[in-house]
């Protein structure tokens, strides 16, 4: 018998804990026998929610380390991307504003493509003229994204936010495109030499490329998005390249993750400029996304997603209603 | 022909995806070095991230963030780390300049020289702009 329905909830159970005890032994300030760790960590929890008595500096190290390892965990595992809930957690959960958040999701975001990327690139999936010729339009667009980011009120940033984590709750419950399309040659995509093929069975599957401009244009919004919000929006740029572009959806994918470092890049230089960037915020964000989104990948192959997809795609569009909620009545 | 055209661009994405493996883990090993100076240093102190006051400036540029960084400051050792973590994706779009070079596609050069301007603006640009 296959044991597919528990096993993903088993396993992050598994590495909370895991991160819990590995947590345990670096604080003092939790103890490490079973009951009591269990107690202490919900009166964190607790403690954090109502934000008495305020925690110290390793406490809340250790905290947003453990959030984050399960934000990338949950994100590789279902496809999703853990960087989207990295923002509502810092502001909403642990009331950090929304600028630093901003700043310390977006680094993280360039650490999950980029160690990511080594895994993708084996597959043979990717397709690097693709990729390249639309981080024009992202990297120009994040750099836009990160200017305006500076004269919008947050308030308003929280909505754009709320709103974008509806879409993606909303995206992740659709069908993906799988079949063989019929795409005829385009004369751009041509020129552009974006028609490509990758591994498919014992073959090779060629495809091609249409909507160039159309999906260009798309990619100018997933970077402004990227640059405004600090999330990798590998949403938008997939919808981009696999529903306008009908590119098929596994080159879509990878080669989504593959741009999402570069254009984060581009609105990262411009962060680190304006103060947003907090090392003692980014240090356990980066660390723990990159080191849940590792295991999340590793673990990806046997895992069965479907329920966790479910389930994830209600934490988003909750977290997208609060965050809509906050942001219109002032609260961010 | 088209073959040899698709093995050499995998052969290109397996150099690119272990570069940025690599700078990956280089900025994570400094960023947790950094955070452990910082945690044994300012651990029991309180965070304040509930308002916004921005970095100082010497978190903000290269030369604070090195002279931080070399003098063991725990802030400016994670912010070096997260430095070369931006840089990596700067590091993979000049390989692929070289890498589209090496194929003789000059239309592609261009389109990466391009992507290596706006991430160069950002990067060197953006702090005298603002």
């Amino acid at each position: 018998m296959r044991c597919a329905g528990p096993m993903p909830d088993l396993l992050i159970l598994a590495s909370l804990s895991f991160s819990l005890w590995i947590s345990s032994s670096f604080f003092p300030n939790f103890r490490v026998h079973g009951l009591v760790l269990v107690q202490n960590f919900s009166t964190l929890l607790w403690h954090t929610s109502i934000g008495y008595p305020p925690m110290n500096v390793l406490e809340f190290t250790g905290l947003v380390f453990i959030g984050s390892f399960v934000a990338g965990l949950l994100g590789a595992l279902t496809g999703l991307g853990g960087g989207v809930v990295l923002v509502p957690l810092l502001a909403l959960f642990f009331k950090v504003d929304i600028r630093y958040a901003i700043g310390a999701s977006l680094v993280s975001v360039i650490a999950t493509s980029s160690g990511a990327a080594a895994a993708y690139v084996k597959e043979g999936f990717s397709n690097i003229r693709i990729g390249m010729f639309l981080e024009i339009a992202t990297t120009i667009g994040a750099l836009f994204g990160a200017y305006i980011a500076g004269s919008v009120p947050t308030s308003a940033i929280a909505i754009v936010f709320g709103a974008m984590l509806m879409y993606s709750a909303y995206l992740s419950r659709r069908p993906r495109t799988a079949k063989e399309r019929n795409v005829p040659q385009d004369a751009l995509a041509t020129r552009l030499k974006m028609n490509g093929s990758f591994p498919e069975g014992n073959g090779i599957r060629h495809y091609n490329v249409k909507n160039v401009p159309t999906g260009f244009g798309l990619m100018f919004g997933a970077g402004t998005l990227s640059g405004l919000l600090g999330i990798g929006s590998g949403a938008v740029k997939v919808l981009a390249m696999d529903q306008a572009m009908k590119i098929p959806f596994k080159v879509s994918t990878t080669t989504s993750n593959f741009m999402i470092g570069v254009t984060a890049a581009a609105s990262a230089g411009v962060y680190l400029a304006r103060g947003y960037i907090d090392p003692g915020l980014t240090m356990p964000v980066m660390l723990g996304v990159l080191g849940g989104s590792l295991l999340g990948a590793r673990i990806l192959v046997e895992a069965e997603t479907k329920w966790l997809r479910i389930l994830f795609s209600i934490v988003i569009a909750v977290l997208g209603i609060e965050m809509l909620y906050k942001g219109i009545i002032g609260g961010i | 022909m088209f073959k040899a055209e698709s093995w050499s661009d995998q052969k290109i994405e397996i150099i690119i995806g272990n570069l940025l493996r690599v700078g990956v883990s280089i900025s994570a090993v400094v960023v947790a070095f950094g955070g452990l100076l910082y945690l044994t240093r300012h651990g029991k102190t309180l965070p304040d991230y509930y308002t916004f006051q921005g970095e100082p400036a010497a978190l903000r540029g290269f030369h604070g963030i090195v002279h931080n960084a070399i003098a063991l400051q725990g802030r400016g050792m994670i912010q070096l780390g997260l430095l070369l973590l931006i840089a990596t994706p700067v590091v993979r779009v000049l390989f692929s300049i070289w890498a589209f070079a090496v194929e003789r596609d000059r239309m592609y050069v261009g389109f990466t020289i391009i992507v290596l301007a706006v991430l160069l603006y950002s990067l060197f640009g953006a702090g005298a702009a603002l």
